[in-house]
């Protein structure tokens, strides 16, 4: 296809040309970053995280005596295990994505500083197992642990630690964790098992160094255990809330009881991030259509005002096909021109976004990706009007309109 | 002659249906995306305290000691004080009105026979706070300074606490049980949420959403055992019963001052105690700041960074569609041009022609505005369901309603400035004889 008598043409209609180009570079512009937005908020929902989420339902107890607690834990804990379905339960301080964090800086020497907050957890008897923790090295707490390690100063009176492969990794780096000691000041625990990547409890406040560093602690039964969290089969959990809920709240009339499926807690702490990609995608879907039907309102006035030049050149020899070529390419031009442009914005609010805001450098891809769904929508747009076009009579070269 | 440009641009403007709803739908849209999160970012970034806000300052000191880690955590200053200070400057009484806050989750247990027992967000703090922030009363009013210093077992409580638990009536005088001990209520507030939530700001997660249910003082509430949302420790031996001596920081201080010379007064008199208590050891460094209301807003970001990429996000949307409309009133305009050729013979001057489709685009432009209402409220709707904090908060004022029109005439009457510019530029002659 020869271009030549394209950019001439283009050139006698140039507003209406810089108006395409412009309508497509702002809405590559805007696609780019909206897609990269959307990318990384998708990346945060499924965050992982080695729990059995699935299968665990979680019930707090709040305000209840905390100087009952050691008979009252024991006491609930054996109702809960009564329940149908319930294979373990155990009482714990928090949970990943509780959006309560208690947080606490663990380093390898005493007095030692780090810019890491760690997630720090507290698990009763046979906690291990109402999570699904994952072993990779090491072993579990032991009974005497459990039942020998209390809770005081926001720290563990016991001498035993569970790490996660992350913190393992970044703490001892090259070696093995087990038998290493944990400090927080002067203190220190013996690391006894490394487990597989568990969320912080808030995430976004721990921050990418302290998203997967969790360190779990044996505790006695003890009031700063809020949190009963009961394990069963994923079909059973609804039932396992709402029986767990009724049991702790005949036990505990003075206390505030309630419940939720672990699988609905992950939901609300990604909820923000959920309606935020909702709204992006929505913004993006209507900005395409809008840039299509400008598209198509431009080249249709276009196809219109030529449509004589259209009949001569039908006339003269060109067949449909010709015409519905000439105006894709002429299409294709003027959106060459547009992602280019576009492509060079989008790099430019990426790196405004990158100074103001919480925002990360966007990968390469989104560029082209962008340019080439621009392209797409530019040839779908423009197939309207160019098959009008084609559908021109010749005889319509030898009317004076 | 506006009536009858009027009608001629309602003429030209049913002549091509398609075509002018095309340009509405799509300016609409603009104006929906632009109106739904610019209503959310003002709501957002609002005065809470309107009248009061540029008297109110929050002090801020760097309490950590020689031997501790925080102190070299950065330029920025710790957000909270510790107990110590914070009573120190408190009791110093160095500005109009000061007090001290932290906030506290606390479960209120109603006296019905078979009440079940739930959380309310409750604020510990001293007797300024409400002189100081305007809270207003229903009933009854709120403590004096000697109440606080004697651990009185008092309580102010919010008007929809009231609501639920004594019907609305008059209950000072009453008892409230919270967390499990008795507190005689001795004011009930009229309803009072300033949004942001300036005052717990760092203090709890919550910086916007409903108001706080109980208000009591510090010193008793925390001889009761309540413990403050936030506590940042800074060294060994820090635990909940024993923060008022643990190196932990959890408490906010507002002060008002009237003047600037107030204001700077109360600076030097902070900088002067920070430097006595690096005299005295306590402290390693003596810098300290004072920032009015809206700055500590301001620079603390409480605005979340979602709802201005939203903004911007939607400002993009706008821009979009301002260009679709310039390129689709290009293609009117030029489509006419045998009229407008017509129209210049017969003696129309070019502002004539000019003015002729500015009207246009501006009918174009209030119809957009009134569809794009359409969407904002449709958005807003969204937003309230939501689970963001300020979702219940969203909701069109008359300042954004109005604001809405002119957003549209504008954006609509720069769409038109283009294509009217190249309708009065055509030349009549070349148009007549063509025709």
């Amino acid at each position: 296809m020869e271009i030549r008598p394209i950019l001439a043409s283009l050139r006698k209609h140039r507003i209406p040309a810089v108006l395409i180009v412009l309508e497509i570079a702002l809405a590559c512009a805007v696609l780019c970053n909206a897609v990269f937005m959307i990318g990384q908020r998708m990346a945060d929902i499924h965050w992982s995280n080695a729990i059995d989420e699935q299968g665990i339902s979680v019930v707090t107890v709040n305000g209840a005596d905390p100087k009952l607690a050691a008979s009252e834990i024991p006491r609930n804990l054996a109702a809960l295990r009564g329940i149908a379905g319930v294979t373990a339960a155990a009482a714990a301080t928090s949970m990943p994505l509780d959006q309560n964090p208690a947080l606490s800086p663990f380093v390898t020497k005493p007095y030692a500083t780090t810019t890491v907050n760690s997630s720090v957890y507290f698990i009763g008897g046979d906690g291990e197992k109402a999570m699904g923790l994952r072993l990779l090295q090491g072993r579990w707490f032991n009974a005497d642990e459990y039942a020998g390690s209390g809770f005081k100063n926001f720290g563990s009176t016991g001498h035993v630690a569970l790490v996660t492969q992350s913190d393992a990794n970044r703490l001892w780096p090259g070696q093995s964790a087990l038998g290493k000691t944990l400090y927080t000041d002067a203190t220190g625990w013996t690391v006894v098992g490394v487990v597989a990547d568990v969320l912080a409890e808030d995430p976004k406040l721990s921050g990418p160094g302290g998203m997967y560093s969790s360190v779990f602690f044996p505790l006695q039964p003890d009031g700063v255990m809020g949190d009963y969290m009961l394990r069963s089969v994923p079909q059973d959990r609804e039932r396992v809330v709402r029986e767990a809920v009724q049991v702790l709240g005949k036990l505990q009339p003075g206390a505030v009881v309630e419940g939720t499926t672990y699988a609905g807690m992950r939901s609300d702490y990604f909820a923000d991030a959920n309606s935020m990609v909702w709204m992006l995608v929505l913004v993006c879907v209507v900005m395409l259509a809008v840039t299509a039907f400008g598209i198509v309102g431009l080249t249709s006035f276009w196809v219109q005002q030529r449509r004589r030049q259209i009949g001569i050149r039908r006339a003269v020899g060109a067949t449909r096909g010709h015409i519905l070529s000439y105006f894709r390419t002429e299409n294709f031009l003027l959106s060459t021109a547009g992602v280019l442009t576009g492509m060079a914005l989008a790099f430019g609010i990426n790196l405004y976004l990158m100074t103001h805001y919480e925002m990360s450098r966007m990968p390469w891809y989104y560029l082209p990706g962008s340019a080439i769904a621009l392209w797409l929508l530019g040839q779908l747009a423009v197939l309207g009007p160019a098959l009008r076009a084609a559908a021109v009579p010749p005889v319509v070269a030898t009317r004076s309109v | 002659m506006f009536a009858y440009y009027l009608d001629l641009a309602l003429h030209s403007l049913r002549r091509n249906k398609v075509l002018t709803t095309l340009m509405v739908l799509a300016l609409a849209l603009g104006i929906g995306a632009t109106i739904t999160t610019l209503t959310v970012l003002k709501l957002l970034s609002g005065d809470p305290l309107p009248q009061k806000s540029t008297q109110l300052f929050y002090p801020q000191l760097d309490p950590y000691p020689k031997d501790q880690p925080f102190s070299r955590s950065g330029k920025k200053l710790p957000w909270l004080m510790s107990y110590v200070d914070a009573m120190n400057l408190l009791h110093a009484r160095k500005a109009e009105r000061q007090a001290v806050m932290a906030m506290s989750e606390v479960k209120v247990t109603p006296q019905a026979q078979d009440g079940k027992p739930f959380y309310a967000h409750g604020v510990m703090t001293t007797a300024d706070f409400f002189p100081m922030f305007d809270a207003p009363f229903q009933y009854g009013a709120g403590w004096a300074s000697a109440d606080d210093e004697s651990r009185e077992q008092v309580v102010v409580i919010a008007g929809f606490l009231n609501d639920k638990l004594f019907g609305g009536a008059n209950s000072v005088g009453r008892t409230i049980h919270i967390d499990d001990r008795d507190f005689r209520i001795i004011g009930v507030l009229r309803p009072w949420a300033p949004q942001p939530r300036f005052y717990a700001l760092h203090l709890s997660g919550r910086n916007y959403g409903m108001g706080d249910a109980v208000f009591m003082p510090l010193l008793s509430a925390r001889a009761d055992g309540m413990t403050p949302s936030t506590v940042m420790s800074y060294g060994p031996g820090s635990d909940m019963q024993h923060l008022e001596t643990a190196p932990s920081i959890w408490l906010g201080l507002w002060v008002q001052l009237s003047s600037t010379d107030e204001a700077s007064a109360y600076k030097l008199f902070l900088g002067n105690y920070a430097q006595q208590q690096v005299a005295l050891g306590r402290f390693q460094l003596s810098r300290v700041a004072l920032s009015d209301l809206m700055s500590w807003l301001h620079n603390e970001q409480v605005v979340p960074d979602d709802v201005r990429l939203q903004a911007g996000l939607a400002f993009g949307f706008l821009l979009i569609c301002v260009v679709n409309t310039v390129g689709l009133l290009l293609a009117k305009c030029l489509r006419r041009s045998r009229e407008i050729g017509v129209r210049r013979a017969l003696g129309a001057s070019r502002g004539a022609i000019f003015a002729q489709f500015m009207v246009e685009a501006g009918i174009v432009g209030v119809a957009g505005g009134v569809l794009g209402l359409g969407f904002a409220e449709l958005g807003l709707w969204g937003i309230r369901h939501q689970p963001a904090q300020y979702a219940s908060l969203a909701h069109l004022d008359l300042s954004m309603f109005l604001f809405t029109f002119v957003v549209a005439l504008v954006s609509s009457l720069i769409a038109g400035l283009l294509p009217a510019w190249r309708a009065c530029v055509v030349a009549p002659a070349p148009q007549l004889k063509a025709a």
